[in-house]
């Protein structure tokens, strides 16, 4: 494969995951560098190949939405910022999203923590380090970090933060403690 | 997500691709990188306007996933579209950093928090 040379950065990206209306969109656009963008995919799935030929166009194509930001680290590396898809019927897209992510950050309504159970238990089954963080509707937190713990049922090993999705310093907050999760994991002493 | 095609699109996206739904290779992720090859090779045949669009799109280095925000197409058409230019040798590829559990790289990590610290 031609390779490019070295004027093409380096990427990596974050999974921005949680259930539907949580708020993912706001926090990918408030750290990103661009107006978030958004890729329509047509929905695939193994039973569309066998589809009835009958009225093909008649029918109404369905699509899932995904919507990403970007942060440039250095003139050399790209973070990106990948929403997951919210509703838990598009669950077969973070497979492919979470392939190569350096970790995910889950967004919890602490009004309805249950949204965001799907995407919790997807990252702990596949050993993806996540953070969970807070969004606090209007700024406002009712619960400290310890209920949402145990709201959530999540081992101490999982960082819970508490965040307001709409302001850049508290979203960039939760992106550290991600990395800073990632580099004492990564650390050849300790745990 | 509205029911039709918001974009307008007068043909279908997959008819962009002759068809073809599935990319003959698989390196193309996401945060592939893509870049037009400058001068481009001189070749009897010239690229479809689909293809030169994205040539267009990509004379500075850019993300998959960026790309295909910007032509309005799904990434799964952009892919295609791509290996058609991989394989004529008009862009060259760049693969994201690899990421795994067991040998993380500690400097990439150090160097994306001293970014975000810099936010």
């Amino acid at each position: 494969m031609a390779l490019a040379g070295s004027d093409a950065p380096d990427t990596v990206k974050i999974l921005i995951a949680g259930g539907f209306g949580v708020g993912k969109t706001t926090m990918v656009g408030s750290v990103s560098e661009i107006v978030p963008l958004r890729t329509e995919e047509p929905l695939t799935t193994a039973g569309l190949d066998v589809d009835d030929l009958d009225g093909i166009e008649q029918k109404r194509s369905t699509t899932v939405a995904l919507d990403f930001g970007r942060i440039t680290i250095a003139d050399d590396l790209v973070l990106y910022l990948f929403g997951t898809p919210g509703q838990q019927r598009f669950w077969f897209m973070w497979n492919d999203l979470a392939l190569g992510a350096l970790g995910a950050v889950v967004l919890v309504d602490v009004r309805r923590p249950r949204s965001s159970f799907a995407a919790i238990d997807f990252f702990e089954r596949r050993d993806i380090p996540f953070v969970v963080a807070a969004n606090g509707f209007h700024g406002e937190h009712p619960y400290p970090v310890e209920d949402i713990r145990e709201a959530l049922a999540l081992p101490e090993a999982v960082p819970v933060l508490l965040c307001d999705a709409r302001e850049r310093a508290s979203c960039r907050d939760v992106l550290i403690a991600l990395i800073d999760l990632l580099i004492a994991e990564a650390a050849p002493v300790g745990r | 997500m509205s029911g039709g095609d918001p974009a307008g699109r007068l043909v279908r996206p997959f008819t962009l691709t002759g068809g073809r739904t599935r990319p003959s290779r698989a390196d193309f992720t996401l945060i592939t990188t893509v870049t037009a090859v400058d001068p481009q090779p001189e070749t009897l045949t010239r690229p479809q306007p689909e293809h030169t669009r994205i040539l267009r799109q990509c004379a500075e280095p850019v993300a998959v996933a960026e790309l295909a925000a910007r032509l309005d197409l799904p990434v799964s058409v952009v892919v295609i579209l791509l290996c058609d230019l991989l394989e004529a040798g008009r862009i060259t590829v760049r693969p994201p950093c690899p990421v795994t559990r067991t040998t993380p790289d500690l400097n990439l990590l150090q160097k994306v928090r001293d970014g975000l610290g810099r936010l």
